[in-house]
């Protein structure tokens, strides 16, 4: 046990890929061979994952589960990996979306099934190591292979314009990750005149003083990087694109996984590395937050495809979190990392059922449904409890979070929380009005009289994720006692600099006016 | 965990579990769920009068299940409180429940949701229990939303009727623009104040800027006006009518409604600090009492002008709690939801016999035929008018007599003239459905309902009759008065019923004010003594605009939802996709075009290169790594 848990952390990152490997040997007309084989050990993945839950301590701050390995010695990168309260459930969640996307893909995937389970798998492994690195080397290398799988996977077994969406995906990522990458290594090289010591050792590269106007600079460069990855308004256009074309599986690791990264990035690097700018900076990001959420609902509400209504609500609701960790308040932060849970368990939870919807009737117009709920009661239960979770109706997850973040960012914020807290209205609006036209009403299409109610398989898709909606909106304590005293550090990181920010204001007679 | 704490839990329990059990096993259940709910209830109710007699002759107490939220600063606990206010609100919800949920399974008999109706049922009973019983800000939050949803899932029960499913969408939504000042109310109360908990945030609040504590209350008020239907946001409340009439009744009239006037009643000492917010519920509670009573006198359908009625009502306990005469207010909540209540389960006793006939021109003569249903109408009707012995005179008179006493003789006024526009538009209905010549459609089987519905509305009848009696003026003297006062008596500019001038003088007006409106419906309808039309087309700009609601949905339609659906696809079509998409391409496309400039040696696929790179880099690595 005790082997286990010291390499836990690489057993959980190297399982998914060790896995795919035995694919590899898997006769690729064994096509339901294949299917049962990734899902049962990713099922498996997810459950090694548990044991970082159980065994994780809750009254620190520190990295747990350490791994270090010198690794380059010439650049001082090294194999460092670690998680604290917000990357543990990070990886929680993602272990958890991979096996549900991969139980969700039996009908919808057809062809290369082989292919596919393979760099779902492939994929799996980057993300949950780009979770754990702690050497920015290592964690840029793992951020971006992600992206290698996830344009197949748009691009092969996606729809409409896949190829179009799939490159425009690619593209906007790796621009935002290039500009990034020169701001992580500038870092690097100053940490290295300062201290003399060449390391890519995040833990080691926080302490690095970095001039205040070049703090600008490199934060609005990696801002970029990360800001198109949430995304946050108006870097966002890739999101509906990409959703629309990909296939269910890759819009739930999408939304599921993929854009807690930006946020995640923020948490991780940008902020702690560069607190002062990001200080500076903050109403200008606080703006665009709150113009996603005000936007990102006002566009939802006219969309006529289910697919885009649900990837626009996804900028409205990253808004949120944007807001929450950048009010920079212990309660917000909180909230915020809560609220990368809940997003991507009801966002998940909703395109899996759009994606039963397309399954069945190979569209996604709103136009082209209407009274499924009576042909279908089971659908149309779980699919209304995703939709309150997303509207944030409390007693279910999306409303601990949002007032967590509301409550947390009121104080120093009035305004902008103000502006936010009427995208609660915003989200009912787009939500019920689409259940409604989907679910409700009359059948006025003929090809809708024969839908058939959830399989056994689909329930127990969705299930998982149901669960979580009730348990953490009931009893978020289990997360929040973890998730706290991670984030009560990182505002205290930040409450230090502020004193030196204020010193830099007075100085240079910033906002003196 | 002692005795009183678990009588305390077990309250909410059972109808948590009702609505559990029907909601997943329904269809084992079947018809039992329609028994067994009702059992539930019952049982409910009478754990109810169990605390009610605990606290009546103790004291209130509280009680934690568990903490809910405890992050950093901010932590609440999901806890319970009993008190006074609490105990009558929990009778009264408990009570009319019952009622309702056994008159329910005659009245949804056959219907193929039977099951599904119980457990939304139910699950509504356990929210309204536990919005009445929480003891913080955010709990009460909870459950104010939580009623809202079952509000919402019951008005659109059956969704395969468009206007069903667009109601329930209205009023949910609408409720969320009252509920979006509430939630920034709480969250104004906790940065100022650091806790949510009911008995931490009314001894401290004192300490806070007087203009902090008035934007408290009337964000508060925001909240109220959306759940009690008030002017502006009553409009969701006439078309929650689309629901089963059970549902209009419990919901819509007794019970989730008045959580607005609980709401300030709980927080008077809130209110009672901040004499500009008392002032705004006055006047928005006056003008809402008469703007709803002028539409109700000219609609035709039944359910509807019932409808208009609650909103009314509610706007006699806004004045009420808005002069600081909040036992007036509460007394007046119980006793309108035993006659409303009454009043829908009957008008839904009318339906069942008619097929769902609602419009009152196709009515009349129905007295004969339906002479339970007709009397317990009749009964519910003098209640609604104020006629004595009926319980709605003395509430009514209670709020009308503490108007006066403070001085507010204006809102006096239009509280009487309030009462006769009340007496003329129940009995117009009266007379047009019960009485007079019979226009119903001769191929329609009219008939009573059966037992199962009749018994409840007797029972709601006599107490309806009866229930005034412990609110006999002076009402500063009455067992309700000392019952509810000591939970009031601690804010400060609290205004009993205390009269200067002898009560039954202004008695006297409050009931000349209810006989002449009811003799006003007798002589149009009864008598016909003139000529309606000829009196419409005198009166034509006024009775358009009581005819159309004052227009208020039209002008909602055209001066914000139209505008907010074409700003919406202008931030689509325009923005999106041609602005920032444009731009988007643009670059990319400039920078393709420059760069198959500056190299020569390009197959144009960027994949490829991304592949070259990471090729590149892993084989880099690699080497590293093995060395």
């Amino acid at each position: 046990m005790s082997i286990f848990l010291k390499y836990i952390l690489s057993i959980i990152i190297f399982f998914p890929l060790l896995s795919a490997i035995i694919l590899v040997f898997v006769n690729k007309k064994a096509e339901g061979l294949l299917r049962n084989l990734a899902t049962v050990l990713s099922l498996a993945e997810f459950v090694i994952s548990l044991f970082l839950f159980i065994y994780f301590k809750s009254n620190t701050y520190e990295f747990q589960f350490i791994e270090r390995f010198s690794w380059i010695r010439e650049f001082g990168a090294s194999y460092f990996l670690g998680i604290d309260g917000v990357s543990l459930f990070m990886i929680l969640l993602t272990t958890l979306m991979t096996f549900v996307s991969l139980l969700s893909s039996y009908k919808y995937i057809k062809d290369h099934v082989k292919e596919f389970v393979i760099l779902m798998l492939v994929l799996e492994t980057f993300m949950l190591g780009t979770f754990a690195s702690l050497d920015v080397l290592l964690f840029y290398l793992f951020w971006e292979f992600m992206l290698i799988p996830m344009y197949f996977i748009i691009g092969m077994w996606g729809s409409g314009r896949r190829v179009y969406s799939a490159v425009k995906f690619v593209l906007y990522t790796l621009a935002g990750s290039l500009i990034m990458l020169f701001g992580l290594i500038t870092i690097f090289i100053l940490h290295y005149n300062q201290t003399g010591d060449l390391t890519f050792n995040l833990l080691k590269l926080y302490n690095t003083n970095i001039p205040f106007m070049l703090q600008i600079v490199l934060f609005i460069a990696i801002f970029l990087g990360f800001a198109v990855k949430v995304p946050v308004f108006p870097f966002h256009t890739w999101l509906p694109d990409a959703h629309t074309e990909a296939p269910t599986a890759g819009s739930v690791i999408l939304a599921g996984v993929l854009l807690k990264f930006g946020v995640y990035g923020f948490f991780r690097f940008a902020i702690p590395l560069m607190p002062e700018a990001a200080l500076v900076l903050t109403p200008i990001i606080l703006v665009l937050a709150v113009i996603s959420i005000i936007y990102g609902a006002l566009v939802s509400i006219v969309q006529k495809d289910l697919k885009r209504l649900v990837a626009f609500s996804s900028v409205s609701h990253m808004g949120f979190i944007m807001l929450g960790l950048f009010a920079m308040t212990a309660v917000s932060v909180d909230g915020s990392v809560l609220q990368m849970l809940n997003h991507g368990i009801s966002t998940g939870a909703l395109f899996l059922f759009v994606g039963m919807l397309y399954e069945r009737r190979h569209t996604r117009l709103i136009a082209d449904f209407g009274g499924l709920a009576k042909k279908a009661p089971i659908f149309a239960a779980l699919f209304m409890i995703s939709v309150l979770s997303s509207v944030g109706l409390p007693g279910l997850n999306g409303f601990v979070g949002e007032f967590l973040i509301l409550v947390g960012s009121f104080k120093q914020y009035t305004l902008f929380t103000i502006f936010a807290t009427s995208g609660i209205i915003f989200a009912a609006v787009y939500l019920l009005w689409m259940f409604q036209r989907v679910m409700f009403q009359d059948i006025t299409n003929q090809k809708n009289e024969d839908f058939k109610d959830m399989t056994f398989r689909e329930i127990m898709t969705v299930l998982p994720l149901i669960f979580l909606m009730f348990f953490i909106g009931l009893y978020p304590d289990v997360f929040l006692s973890r998730i706290n005293p991670t984030v009560v550090h990182f505002v205290n990181i930040i409450e230090h600099n502020k004193y030196a920010y204020n010193l830099i204001k007075a100085k240079m007679g910033l906002f003196n006016a | 965990m002692n005795s009183k704490d678990l009588i305390v839990w077990l309250i909410p329990f059972f109808p948590l579990l009702g609505a559990i059990l029907w909601g997943v096993f329904g269809k084992y259940f079947k018809n039992y769920s329609g028994y067994l709910g009702s059992i539930f209830i019952v049982i409910s109710f009478i754990l109810s009068t169990v605390i009610f007699f605990t606290v009546a002759y103790g004291h209130g107490f509280t009680s934690t299940l568990y903490p809910w939220i405890d992050a950093s600063y901010f932590k609440v606990n999901i806890s319970t409180t009993v008190d006074r206010l609490s105990v009558i609100m929990l009778v009264m919800v408990t009570g009319i429940s019952s009622l309702v949920h056994i008159y329910s399974i005659g009245y949804m008999k056959d219907d193929k949701g039977f099951a599904r109706y119980f457990s939304y049922l139910n699950l509504f009973v356990f929210s309204m229990i536990m919005l009445i019983m929480a003891n913080n800000f955010l709990l009460l939050y909870v459950f104010w939303e939580a009623v809202g949803f079952c509000s919402y899932i019951l008005i659109g029960f059956w969704y395969e009727k468009k206007s069903a499913s667009n109601a329930g969408k209205k009023a949910f939504i609408v409720n969320r623009i009252g509920d979006f000042g509430f939630a920034l109310g709480v969250m104004l109360i906790f940065v100022n104040m650091g806790t949510l908990s009911y008995s931490s945030v009314f001894s401290g609040i004192h300490l806070l800027p007087p203009y902090l504590i008035t934007t408290i209350a009337l964000l508060l008020f925001a909240g109220a006006i959306g759940k009690s239907a008030q002017f502006p946001l009553h409009v969701w409340l006439p078309d929650a009518m689309e629901g089963p009439t059970p549902v209009s009744a419990l919901i819509h009239a007794a019970t989730m409604v008045t959580a607005g006037v609980y709401l300030i009643a709980r927080c008077h000492i809130i209110f009672s600090y901040s004499p500009d917010a008392s002032n705004v519920v006055l006047i928005i509670g006056g003008t809402t009492a008469f703007i709803a009573a002028f539409i109700a006198m000219t609609q035709f359908d039944i359910k509807r002008i019932i409808a208009y009625s609650t909103i009314s009502q509610l706007g006699y306990m806004f004045m009420a709690v808005g002069i600081g005469s909040y036992a007036a207010g509460i007394f007046h909540l119980v006793s309108h939801a035993i006659f409303k209540g009454l009043l829908f389960l009957t008008a839904g006793s009318v339906m069942h016999g008619m097929s769902g006939e609602l419009d009152l021109r196709k009515m009349g003569g129905l007295y004969s035929k339906m002479k339970k249903t007709a009397i317990t109408f009749i009964v519910g009707g003098l209640a609604l008018s104020g006629i004595p012995p009926f319980s709605g005179f003395f509430s009514k008179d209670a709020i009308l007599a503490s108007l006066f006493n403070k001085g507010d003789y204006f809102f006096w006024i239009i509280g009487e003239l309030v009462a006769f526009m009340t007496a003329f538009y129940i009995f117009r209905l009266i007379f047009n459905v019960f009485f007079g010549e019979s226009h119903v459609d001769k191929n329609l089987h009219v008939h009573e309902s059966p037992d199962v519905m009749t018994i409840p509305l007797i029972i709601l009848a006599c107490f309806a009759a009866v229930f005034g009696f412990i609110g006999l003026p002076p009402f500063d003297h009455s067992i309700f008065y000392n019952f509810i006062n000591k939970d009031f008596a601690n804010s400060f500019n609290f205004s009993p019923a205390v009269n200067n001038y002898p009560w039954y003088l202004l008695s006297t007006v409050s009931v000349i004010a209810g006989i002449s409106g009811i003799y006003t419906a007798y002589v149009f309808y009864i008598k016909k003594s003139f000529n309606l039309e000829m009196l419409k087309k005198r009166f034509k700009t006024i009775y358009a605009l009581s005819f159309n609601k004052l227009y208020i949905d039209e002008i909602y339609d055209f001066a914000i939802v139209k505008p907010m659906k074409n700003f919406s696809v202008f931030l689509w079509r325009v923005v999106d996709s041609f602005v920032i998409d444009g731009a988007v391409n643009g670059i990319a496309q400039w920078i393709s075009v420059t760069s198959s400039k500056v190299r020569k040696v390009q197959n144009g696929m960027l994949m490829s290169y991304v592949f070259t790179l990471t090729v590149g880099v892993i084989a880099l690595l690699a080497y590293y790594f093995v060395r």
